[in-house]
């Protein structure tokens, strides 16, 4: 067997300082800032910019069906890039979950998302995990009915993809958000900003049915790249505190020089090593469709989930009073950081499944006395 | 044209020819070794005539693969690993013609085992505080002093020695580094017993040492330099192939878990699965670790591995000790061992969980690790040093 490779290869570095420079270009902090009083005109050029000038919209989607025909492994890298300028562009909704979640499916729809002509969003609340219970709404003669929370790039949507419990099983139905009442929220990331949808007898178009599995598979593509973009909050938030503690002085001196605060930082680094090891590895897994891919997205979700927040809540401390300002840009990384920790399942509930997948499970104490 | 390739075929027909001409089975171990050594196979990054080939490391765990399939004897690296990991390559860098053709070939096979004598009572984290003189005589230099934790010393033939060959200057520049022969009379080496009830380390005593200036290597006063070549190879001791899953410690704890369903509760097993991620996370970074060196981007990573190990393997002695109870209240073996070589497996849980509180401290603490992946890797200044330009005669002692 050979072993997944964990580096960036060229090709990926190449689109790293495409999507980079794009950002850098055309995403000023501000403007995500401006997002918490309530101005969203950053969102639409600049995911314009992403899915149709750039191309990535199908980055994930075959050739043949109008796409790029790239994996998972490159859409780690766009993620990676969005996180570490929290860019508030909907990729990870509509180019990875919801593109996965109709992936096949023959459907207009895929071609539409392809071009980037068309944004979608799975609608289920955004604390999903890849194996935890999904909503179902009802669909009588097409129209479906019924509501649910929390759902994560809804706002930017044209189409809902709504899991629709049928006799047979689920189905998923897609629902121009016209027929839908998408009411946003006020959220704690509101670069992310998340909305409550309810359909009364929207009219749908029935997807697939059987799609347990095709949902479950986009929320742990989605599990596996939100981890991706936690290495680039994580990388930020280690980058611009290195940066801040470099240049800032008190008692005379750099006050990275003193030690209670590089070992800090240090530790960061270590975690933000193994954080990108295990974000690799659970994107090479699940590109190569590897046996242990389940296993590999649990790992990095588990581990990744934490270390963005860590990242998060020590760059704030270690910046100091300025870190508490609107001003600074490090609390749109903490919010970013504590709401995808709870994306796709939480770390606790990923490992929870680990240890089931490892065979490390928690039998009660009365049960294992039976034995 | 993959070049890469290439080298890499070109390097496994060596092997296969090498194999075809020494019988692995039948040949003498330690003519083995040395034709081994002799056919560039012992080290394939070190130059040719030196036991290599001048290719990337990276080559390495393949050529010993091969070697360990064949049945071929080994050199028994796990009992010289300061020759090895240490010694040798200090010896590459900074020793003359001669020394090399003295040191090399016996250090690789085993024929000769190295020990380190660095750290002092009174030099720890700070080493270039060590007081050790050595104070030239003729062709000779002649060495005073005490030596501490230094492993394998009562097996060792030789030693790589940091001493002081001038105290009017500062610290870091009154250093010479030498090559000290274990078995001259003036070298006493002492038990040190640990808190494990073995005694794995020694004290050495340094008295009226008498070494041969040729076995000094790096000019006089350039000891602190070719002593930092020395502790850059330990951190970066990665090595060997791809890591199974569960290796190690974890795989004790998770064992320690499965086989005992009646002691298991939700904080044991939160803490068991945490550390388990954990224990992944540190296997999948050394595997990245191990795929940058082979396409020869090493980096200062090592450090970072090593605080990882030292963490995870505290936490998780000491979590299978909770785990097992009242069996966790007993102890292997208190008599006074001398081991060659740490073996963290064979031994019992209480053992693990007190010798793995040596592995922060060891090979440089967890702080000063810290300090260099702050300092070397993110760029952070170093905190102010007071006794940086002051002669070492005069640092409060």
């Amino acid at each position: 067997m050979t072993e997944l490779n964990l580096l960036y290869t060229d090709v990926e570095g190449d689109l790293r300082r495409t999507v980079r420079d794009l950002l850098e270009d055309r995403l000023d902090p501000s403007a995500v800032n401006a997002m918490y009083d309530g101005d969203r005109t950053v969102v639409d050029p600049l995911w314009k910019a992403i899915a149709q000038d750039l191309g990535l919209a199908g980055l994930l989607i075959p050739e043949a069906d109008g796409g790029v025909g790239a994996s998972v492994r490159e859409a780690g890298i766009v993620c990676e890039e969005l996180g570490r300028a929290v860019a508030p562009v909907p990729f990870l909704t509509s180019a990875v979950v919801a593109t996965i979640a109709v992936a096949g499916s023959g459907q207009e729809l895929v071609a539409d998302l392809a071009a980037g002509s068309t944004t979608a969003a799975l609608a289920v609340p955004f604390t999903t995990a890849p194996d935890g219970p999904l909503p179902a709404l009802v669909a009588t003669k097409g129209a479906v009915s019924g509501t649910v929370s929390s759902v994560a790039g809804a706002l930017e949507a044209d189409v809902l993809l709504v899991p629709v419990d049928e006799s047979d099983g689920l189905a998923i139905y897609s629902v121009p958000v016209a027929g839908a009442t998408v009411e946003a929220v006020a959220s704690l990331d509101m670069s992310r900003q998340l909305a409550d949808v309810s359909f009364g007898a929207a009219p749908g178009t029935r997807v697939r049915g059987d799609a347990a599995d095709s949902v479950r598979a986009a929320l742990r593509a989605g599990a596996a790249m939100l981890a991706s973009e936690q290495v680039g909050v994580a990388s930020w938030c280690l980058a611009a505190t290195v940066g801040y503690l470099r240049e800032r002085r008190q008692f005379g001196r750099q006050v990275g020089s003193f030690q209670a605060l590089k070992h800090r930082l240090a530790d960061l680094y270590v975690g933000v090593e193994s954080g990108t090891a295990v974000a690799r590895y659970a994107a090479a897994g699940l590109a190569a469709d590897d046996g242990d891919s389940e296993v590999a997205t649990a790992i990095a979700a588990s581990y990744c989930g934490n270390l963005a927040v860590t990242a998060a809540e020590e760059a704030l401390q270690l910046h100091g009073g300025i870190g508490m300002t609107w001003e600074h840009p490090v609390h749109l990384y903490l919010k970013r950081a504590k709401t995808d920790q709870l994306a796709f399942g939480h770390p606790g509930e990923h490992r929870r499944r680990l240890a089931d997948l490892v065979d490390l499970p928690f039998g009660s104490t009365e049960a294992g006395e039976r034995q | 044209m993959n070049t890469e390739t290439d080298v890499a075929d070109k390097l496994s027909a060596k092997v296969t020819t090498f194999l075809a001409e020494h019988d692995p089975l039948t040949t003498d171990r330690i003519e083995f070794l040395r034709a081994r050594f002799d056919a560039g196979l012992a080290w394939v990054h070190f130059p040719m005539g030196r036991g290599g080939l001048g290719l990337p490391p990276g080559l390495q765990p393949e050529v010993d693969a091969r070697f360990a399939e064949a049945g071929a004897p080994d050199n028994h690296p796990r009992i010289n690993v300061i020759g090895l990991g240490m010694a040798a390559p200090t010896l590459i860098a900074y020793g003359t013609e001669e020394q090399l053709d003295t040191f090399l070939c016996p250090l690789w096979t085993g024929e000769q085992i190295w020990c380190q004598l660095f750290s002092e009572p009174g030099a720890g984290s700070d080493l270039a505080a060590v007081a050790t003189r050595a104070v030239r005589d003729g062709d000779h230099w002649v060495v005073d002093g005490q030596k501490v934790w230094t492993s394998s010393a009562q097996n060792a033939q030789l030693a790589i020695l940091l001493a002081r060959t001038d105290s009017d200057v500062p610290k870091h520049a009154g250093l010479t580094y030498f090559v000290c022969d274990m078995t001259d009379p003036g070298v006493e080496v002492r038990p040190l017993r640990q808190i494990t009830g073995e005694a794995e380390f020694n004290e050495v005593f340094l008295t009226g040492v008498r070494i041969p200036d040729s076995q000094r290597l790096g000019a006089v006063g350039d000891g602190w330099k070719v002593a930092n070549a020395t502790l850059n190879n330990e951190r970066l001791a990665i090595g060997g192939g791809p890591v199974p899953r569960e290796s190690g410690m974890v795989g004790v704890v998770a064992a320690a878990w499965r086989a005992s369903p009646g002691r298991r509760r939700p904080d044991l097993h939160g803490r068991l699965m945490e550390l388990w991620v954990e224990s992944e996370a540190a296997r999948l970074t050394g595997q990245r670790l191990r795929q940058k060196l082979a396409v020869g981007q090493p980096g200062p990573e090592g450090a970072a591995m090593k605080l990882t190990f030292a963490r995870l393997a505290q936490r998780l002695s000491g979590l299978e000790l909770e785990l097992l109870g009242e069996e966790g209240l007993r102890y292997d073996d208190w008599t006074l061992r001398r081991p060659l070589e740490v073996d963290f497996l064979g031994r019992g849980p209480g053992y693990r969980y007190l010798r793995a509180k040596g592995n922060s401290i060891e090979g440089g603490t967890s702080e000063i690790l810290l300090n260099i992946v702050a300092e070397r890797v993110l760029g952070l200044p170093p905190e102010p040093r007071v006794d940086r330009d002051v002669p070492f005669k005069e640092l409060a002692k």
